[in-house]
């Protein structure tokens, strides 16, 4: 290990790159190729630094790397503790992947405001790198919460029809939870007189207040994953979001929700877990039907792959909540896959919006004669989505299942459900915007992807595929780390039913 | 005999006095063309009373036969006092030029003020404690009529006072019966006296003079259900003096407050407690949900503190060390955030007419980016988003909440602060997101963008190093509660 600060140097370079932005002077045209170029520039080197993780990480142990730790606000106990595991590093890299790809995209999507939208991309990758490194319950908590700072001017600025209505239910839905979340962590802090993460996950809290701090984190989590029925606002954010703001929105933002059942609810609230899992199943399976369902009859393309996100993110609850090897893991990579293909499906809308400047399914049809390439790179998410075998949503997809097998078989049947309706309203989709006959007359002069497009779209495809045919280099930065989380739980869990056999 | 060492711990005070005085001849001899001098030498003195304060505070001492205390906690609130007061100085010196009010009696009707306020924060008696905050209230009175040829600002002015008169008429019968039930006036006999009450209790009489005690003070710091005067005088009054009563009183009263309750009443807590949380929860609550209809900035911002104080009580309600600290925390960063916005409020001027619509403000953030990114910052900052100052402030109050087992209270509490978040993401969302309107006017002096641009810093940058206010504001309330 060095001492390097590399995990602080990931997360606020961005920051400077925003703080360039802002002082760039001049006329309007020259401000915004200005900016676009520091923006893509800076979110490359934070990219290509964050390499040095993937690189530098030892994939042996289970324990928090590359740390750092610094006092921040002693009065409270705080330090500015930084640090990554199997669990988080993933995410990392995933969010300094998509800004330089939602970047890219905006590049000629966005011409009014280009500096301030820049500078709100920028703010943003430092708050969810910072969310995914912070080893500090109030630092996570901060970064966590100020994710909503950018988001709702990215929504409320650059969104479309709805945009305003969208960007308030966006960040009043998420704040309601959060502010619970902090009653919680403050319960904690008193309990248990710190806020260090590494601590808190040895300490045992007593179980008779398991339950209520696990119902404030389900709060914040569960608005943030988004689990049904408080997903309402999923679909509206989606929809009136720039494509680039869907993009971060699907890729990261709701893995957010996810990260923090793995990172806090399990690990350190184990009774709670234990006592809640059904209610989680349950609500992941009609997560799953239910919006498969709504998907099905949606009109508006980007309606329909928020609804598909809901019902993915479906299963990544379930997979989180088997508490085993399998179900963890596959819960980890679908969250990885899906942060890849839903981000590239968001793309792919975003292109031929672009074009046409309307997302309603009825209006396109066969594109495959226009524009073979996009076609082509639409099929190979289309279908990653589905998750067939050879790409990255069949690994997460197979692993949650098998491990939810295990587990439940009802809950496992239920599911599987879902993937078939997941196949049905996405093959249908493809069929209508790139099948059929090319009937539409202002379809006929559309133009194919152009190379900037492409650069955005090869390394997400690059991605998708390996993941799919050789998942081995990212299960192997995952296993340690959920073996440790499953241990752990089991010990807790022994350990408390033990003492409860005693008590009697 | 009193002796000259006997008066040091009240020298900041007589520094201010004696200026003041000093002032009030100078502009009586000079005339109104003295006003621009006379507010700069205003805004000296206090600075220098600052440094007197700095220099004179060594622990804690009493003067004047213990009517009058001076301790870490009286040390940080007489702090934020001075920054309020000079800063309400500065903004008015342009403001008043341009409205032709410039006036004088402006900055010294300020600093005597400042001197009542600083006599409440170190009031130890029921006596100081009226005098200082009649001092108070008097000078604020007139400068909220300040504008006498506009009937808004006359009518500012009048209720003010009317209301002001009533409440201060309750405290008196509230100190009346506690002096003639416990046969003191001192803070000290009574806190005494109640410690010796052992289990019995104390009496009838004693419980309703505190609860009219607790209705005056409430008054001051325009929690509800005393509230009524607020939006009518913050609309009324001009602005810079709406900067004013939003801060340095509101602190001064709050000092009062917890002084009176966690000191002399500091072991009836039971008795006291519940009204604090019912008081606190109609203010956040009100706060919450009143402004969400308000278009004029002034009223909202009115109501919008109505909220903060109902934030700031839950510290009180607590009634432990970190209940106090957090209470001082949040001041100081109410104090910034306050005093930022009403800076953002002055620049609200078209045609050389101030203008005072929410929707005044519309596409802001296109005319005048630099603007908009500050009031945008601190409307954050007041709804709690971290990683602003705001945030801060709720974090150490939600914590003493917390930690005093008042869980309902802070769940209604969090929950008020995201109907709140409402009010203060619609200025964003007119600012952002909204077709521009007519420009404002570029007449925003030097001082006061000066002041906007110090708020905002602190209120962005408060996180790198929150010790340096949090530390102090923990000194304070230890303090005051190992007295």
């Amino acid at each position: 290990m060095s001492d390097f600060p590399i995990l602080s140097l990931v997360t606020f370079l961005p920051l400077v790159g925003a703080l360039f932005i802002l002082i760039i002077r001049g006329d309007e045209e020259v401000v915004a190729r200005n900016s676009r170029n520091t923006a893509l520039w800076t979110s490359l080197i934070t990219f290509f630094l964050s390499l040095m993780l993937w690189i530098d990480f030892d994939r042996k142990t289970a324990a928090f790397q590359l740390v750092e730790k610094h006092p921040w606000i002693e009065s409270f106990g705080i330090n500015y503790h930084m640090g990554v595991d199997g669990i988080s590093v993933l995410f990392v890299l995933l969010s300094t992947l998509l800004t330089p790809i939602c970047i890219l995209a905006s590049w000629e999507a966005i011409k009014v405001r280009v500096r301030e939208y820049m500078i709100a991309f920028l703010v943003l990758e430092t708050l969810m790198v910072g969310m995914f490194c912070a080893l500090d319950f109030v630092l996570f908590y901060i970064f966590f919460e100020g994710v909503l700072i950018p988001m709702f001017l990215i929504i409320g600025v650059w969104g479309g029809q709805r945009r305003v209505y969208a960007a308030f239910k966006f960040f009043l839905y998420t704040l309601t939870g959060s502010v619970l979340m902090l009653l919680a962590i403050l319960a904690i802090y008193l309990q248990a007189g710190t806020t260090d993460l590494p601590t808190l996950l040895k300490y045992a809290l007593p179980a008779n207040i398991q339950y209520w701090l696990w119902l404030a984190f389900f709060a914040s989590f569960a608005v943030k994953v988004p689990m049904w029925p408080v997903h309402t606002w999923l679909p509206d954010a989606h929809v009136e979001a720039p494509t680039a703001g869907s993009v971060i929105l699907a890729g990261v933002l709701l893995k957010m929700g996810a990260y923090g059942f793995l990172r806090f609810s399990v690990p350190m609230l184990p009774v709670a877990t234990d006592f809640f899992t059904p209610m989680v199943f349950g609500l992941s399976i009609i997560a799953v039907i239910y919006t498969s369902l709504v998907a099905l009859v949606q009109l508006d393309m980007k309606k329909l792959i928020a609804y598909s996100s809901v019902a993915h993110m479906g299963f990544v609850t379930l997979g989180i909540f088997t508490l085993n090897q399998q179900g963890v893991t596959g819960a980890i990579y679908q969250m990885l896959s899906h942060g890849i293909v839903s981000a590239a499906l968001f793309l792919c809308v975003g292109v031929i919006y672009d074009r046409m400047h309307t997302r309603d399914i009825e209006r396109y049809g066969g594109l495959v004669e226009r524009m073979p390439v996009y076609a082509f790179f639409f099929m190979v998410f289309m279908l990653a989505s589905v998750g067939l075998p050879g790409t990255g949503g069949f690994v997460g997809e197979i692993l949650v299942l098998v491990g939810l097998f295990q587990v439940s078989t009802w809950a496992a049947t239920l599911a599987a459900t879902g993937v078939i309706l997941g196949a049905a309203y996405m093959l249908w989709l493809y069929r209508r915007v790139i099948f059929g006959k090319l009937t539409k007359d202002d379809l006929k002069s559309i133009m194919d992807m152009n190379r900037r497009e492409v650069a955005v779209f090869t390394p997400l495809l690059v991605l998708t595929i390996l993941m799919g045919v050789y998942p081995g280099p990212f299960l192997e930065i995952i296993e340690v780390s959920v073996a440790n989380l499953v241990d752990q739980h089991k010990t807790a869990m022994i350990a408390i039913n033990a003492l409860s056999v005693a008590g009697q | 005999m009193l002796t000259l060492n006997q008066l040091m711990p009240a020298l900041p005070e007589i520094v201010l006095a004696c200026t003041c005085m000093a002032l009030l001849m100078l502009g009586v001899f000079r005339g109104d063309s003295s006003t621009r001098p006379v507010s700069w030498i205003a805004v000296l003195a206090l600075v220098v009373v600052g440094i007197v304060l700095t220099s004179v505070q060594s622990g804690r001492m009493t003067a004047f036969g213990g009517q009058f205390i001076v301790d870490d906690f009286a040390h940080f609130m007489k702090w934020l006092i001075i920054i309020g007061s000079s800063f309400a100085i500065i903004m008015s010196i342009n403001f008043n030029e341009q409205e032709s009010i410039a006036r004088f009696e402006y900055p010294v009707l300020i600093l005597f003020a400042t001197l009542g306020m600083f006599m409440m924060v170190s009031a130890n008696d029921l006596i100081s404690l009226y005098v200082g905050l009649e001092l108070q209230s008097l000078s604020l009175y007139v400068v909220a009529a300040f504008r006498r040829d506009s009937l808004r600002s006359s009518e500012a002015g009048l209720k003010y006072f009317v209301l002001g008169a009533l409440s201060s008429g309750m405290l008196l019968y509230g100190c009346s019966l506690i002096y003639g039930f416990a046969g003191t006036t001192s803070f000290e006999g009574l806190a005494t006296l109640f410690k010796g009450l052992g289990g019995t209790g104390p009496s009838v009489g004693l419980i309703v003079g505190l609860v009219f005690l607790i209705a005056g003070l409430a008054f001051k710091v325009s929690a509800v259900p005393f509230h009524m005067w607020t939006p009518d005088v913050y609309e009324g009054a001009p602005t810079p003096v709406t900067a004013f009563f939003a801060v340095a009183p509101k602190i001064a009263a709050i000092a009062l407050f917890i002084r009176v309750l966690t000191g002399p009443f500091g072991v009836l807590i039971a008795e006291w407690q519940q009204v604090i949380i019912l008081i606190s929860i109609a203010s956040m609550v009100l706060g919450a949900l009143a402004a969400i209809w308000q278009d004029n900035i002034k009223r909202l911002l009115a109501y919008s503190s109505i909220g903060h104080v109902g934030y700031a009580l839950i510290g009180l309600a607590a009634g432990t060390e970190a209940g106090i600290r957090g209470i001082l925390v949040y001041m100081a960063i109410y104090l910034a955030m306050n005093v930022g916005t009403f800076c953002c409020v002055l620049a609200m001027r078209r045609t050389s007419r101030m203008v005072e619509g929410i929707s005044d403000l519309a596409g802001l953030a296109r005319s005048q980016p630099m603007l908009a990114l500050a009031l945008a910052i601190l409307m954050f900052s007041m709804a709690g988003i971290p990683p602003l100052a705001g945030f801060f402030g709720k974090l150490y109050i939600f914590l003493a909440a917390i930690e005093s087992g008042l869980y309902t209270l802070a769940i209604i509490g969090v929950l008020a602060s995201v109907i709140g978040a409402y009010y203060y993401l619609r200025i964003i969302k007119i600012m952002y997101f909204d077709e521009p309107a007519e420009a404002f006017d570029r007449t925003l002096s030097g001082e006061t963008k000066t002041i906007l641009v110090g708020t905002t810093l602190f209120v962005t940058f408060f996180i790198i190093r929150p010790d340096i206010v949090v530390g102090s504001a923990e000194t304070a309330a230890r303090m005051l509660l190992a007295g």
